[in-house]
């Protein structure tokens, strides 16, 4: 035990922490530089299209937005642990049909529906959290293999049917189109649940052992937290919040069908990366993946709006995740070759 | 401690076959069409991209690193095909260049796996979606068809006077090949070596990013030529060709006894789990289940190949050591 301490702790302390401190700052900075690059975009777009700088059009994009960043910031939480959840766009998807199917069916009223697809996709969530921690599956199998068994079940289900808005209650329907105060109440809803992730991630103690387990896992185990538990936990809240985002997507789009949502999960981790969520787990915040959120569906728009082809969308997801990850490697490197270099005089 | 595991791959290859017998049982079973010679010619060339793309994702996941970006290489490759015999280009100058700018592609992985440090996983996930996204850049949602015919014949064609579809001799070559040089030479040693210990690895002299770089350059090549054999198969060149592949294509690898953590597996286990997800596909298409139902099937598989293992392990471990305690405390 007292070797496992001594090996978490390293020989330079003072240079470690510098470099943490260094990091941190890195970080924050980071975040500022999505804003930069968004004000960037923004500017240069809209001097080619004035109809790109016009309040409908950044209410059109955060609308789009908003069920990227609610899944993102669930997303947020697994990565910290040094997870992946592939499976989340299959939750989005299944849940969507699901509540859309019961609606459609008169099973039950929407509160109960909204309530039902709220818990499939908290269980679809824990059975991901269980083959993990119990089955002891490494988190990208086991999530690859539920993006597929999710998605049949979705097929399964649908059975070649699909859901319209005609369908659908209007109660329901009214969820994705009304709004709070002026603001659209999809917007509020994404805003609410990434401030209060936001404000538990970075202030209660759970949210700090999820950056312990991540960023040193044996460390974390040496101080007693239960890891198992809590990466159970963060898988549990990503399916929970995948399947907000899929209730609330059968409400925004109206027609569902079975491959509704399918690829979602790579615009996510996109969103996840780019906000600054080390992929190695550890550091990051909800922040940042909504602003990488809010950056990639800016980006998109702008295509749109400049009339580029809509083929570039999924080459624009991939260049970005690596765009990210390969930026954030490289500022780590750096930082820590010139620490090390001053630690050692 | 060798020969233990040793015995215990065997064991796990055995399990395979048996597997296949249950599935051929099942198959046999559900329709009197499934036990035909035409119907298991037909269930290979079905399988023959998928199993081409499964032997050097074996052997990068042996070293410790995976590659999902396979499918969408051979989606790029499909695509570029088809755009340059648009152009007029003759099949001999298209085909080379196809597969070059597949090494080009796997080249891409493994300089940002090896040189910039980045985790396989994410950089893979990232040319996933960058590779099929350039196929739809290159081709848009169109489809090229008025291929030769000695092209459509090699990719859904049968060596003449037997059952045996062209994509199968290729895909034999291949598997002789890569079982030759995993198990019978120095460099699928260092292969092996890499997954085990990556630190010890590097410290007894192999060059490790130059061994890992050359298996991504050799899974973007060889992916590259499944979506070659795709299009002559399907006579149709297409930006979405081989979508969702990788699900197949890692599930073949990990049920073939590759170990996901790197450092063990063989490709005799790989082929004989690419017939056991090809048999198993085939029954349920037969038994009128969706494909995309049937990934229900093979999801849970790729699940229960990896949980399956490693339940086995701690269970016999905790008995071993339980025993060990009773005999402790009887003596």
């Amino acid at each position: 035990m007292v070797r496992a301490v001594e090996a978490a702790v390293p020989s330079n302390l003072a240079g470690r922490i510098g470099l943490e401190r260094t990091l941190a700052l890195v970080a924050r900075l980071r975040e500022l530089g999505i804003v930069l690059a968004l004000v960037a975009i923004v500017l240069v777009v809209a001097i080619q299209a004035p109809l790109f700088f016009t309040v409908s059009n950044f209410e059109q994009i955060l609308l789009s937005v908003a069920l990227i960043a609610i899944v993102a910031v669930g997303q947020t939480t697994v990565v910290l642990t040094r997870n992946v959840d592939l499976s989340v766009g299959s939750v989005v998807g299944l849940v969507a049909f699901v509540t859309g199917d019961l609606l459609k069916e008169h099973v039950v009223g929407v509160p109960v529906a909204i309530l039902a697809g709220c818990v499939l996709g908290l269980g679809l969530g824990a059975l991901n959290g269980l083959i993990i921690t119990v089955g002891r599956v490494p988190a990208i199998v086991a999530t690859l293999g539920t993006l597929n068994i999710y998605r049949g079940l979705a097929f399964l289900i649908a059975g070649g049917k699909q859901v319209s808005a005609i369908d659908l209650p209007n109660s329901y329907l009214r969820i994705a189109s009304s709004s709070v105060l002026g603001v659209p109440t999809l917007i509020v809803c994404a805003v609410v649940i990434a401030a209060i992730a936001a404000y538990l991630l970075r202030y209660s103690g759970t949210g700090r052992q999820l950056y312990a387990i991540g960023s040193n896992p044996a460390a974390a185990d040496v101080v007693g937290i239960p890891s198992q538990r809590l990466v159970f936990g963060a898988f549990v809240l990503c399916g929970l919040l995948a399947g907000v985002a899929g209730v609330l997507w059968g409400s925004r789009f109206g027609t569902v069908n079975a491959s509704a949502a399918s690829g979602l999960e790579l615009q996510v981790i996109a969103a996840v990366v780019i906000g600054g969520v080390n992929i190695f787990g550890g550091s990051g915040t909800v922040v940042g993946a909504v602003l990488g959120a809010v950056l990639l569906g800016t980006i998109q728009n702008a295509l749109t709006v400049l009339h580029l082809s809509q083929f570039w969308l999924q080459a624009i997801d991939g260049a970005v995740i690596l765009l990210a990850v390969g930026t954030d490697a490289a500022i780590r490197n750096y930082f820590q070759r010139i620490l090390t270099r001053t630690g050692r005089r | 401690m060798s020969a233990l595991r040793d015995r215990l791959l065997a064991r796990w290859e055995t399990l395979l076959v048996l597997l296949l017998g249950a599935f051929l049982v099942l198959g046999t079973s559900l329709s009197p069409y499934f036990l035909s010679a035409s119907n298991f010619s037909d269930m290979t060339s079905n399988l023959m991209e998928k199993a081409i793309m499964a032997l050097p994702l074996a052997l990068i996941i042996i070293a410790g690193e995976i590659d999902l970006s396979v499918e969408s290489m051979a989606g790029l490759s499909s695509a570029l095909l088809g755009f340059v015999f648009l152009l007029g280009w003759p099949l001999w100058i298209a085909i080379p260049l196809v597969l070059a700018v597949g090494a080009l592609g796997g080249l891409f992985n493994g300089l940002l796996v090896t040189r910039a440090g980045l985790p396989s996983l994410v950089v893979t996930l990232g040319t996933l979606a960058l590779y099929r996204g350039l196929a739809s850049v290159v081709l848009g949602p169109q489809s090229v068809s008025g291929w030769p015919a000695w092209f459509t014949n090699f990719g859904f064609g049968d060596v003449p006077g037997t059952l045996i579809p062209w994509p199968f001799v290729v895909f034999a070559v291949l598997a002789a090949a890569f079982m030759f040089v995993l198990h019978r030479t120095w460099i699928g040693r260092q292969i092996f070596a890499i997954g085990k210990n990556k630190e010890a690895a590097r410290y007894s002299g192999i060059q490790v990013a130059k061994v890992k770089t050359l298996l991504f350059v050799l899974s973007g090549t060889l992916s590259a030529l499944a979506g070659v054999i795709l299009t002559a198969r399907f006579s149709s060149a297409r930006a979405d060709n081989g979508q969702g592949f990788v699900l197949d294509v890692v599930t073949a690898t990990l049920l073939g006894g590759v170990n996901i953590f790197g450092g063990e597996g063989t490709i005799a286990g790989v082929v004989l789990a690419v017939f056991v997800i090809g048999v198993l596909r085939n029954g349920l298409t037969l038994a009128d289940v969706s494909p995309d139902t049937q990934s229900v099937v093979v999801g849970a598989l790729l699940i229960v190949s990896v949980a399956g293992p490693t339940a086995v392990r701690r269970i016999r471990s905790a008995w071993s050591s339980r025993r060990f305690v009773q005999s402790a405390s009887n003596r």
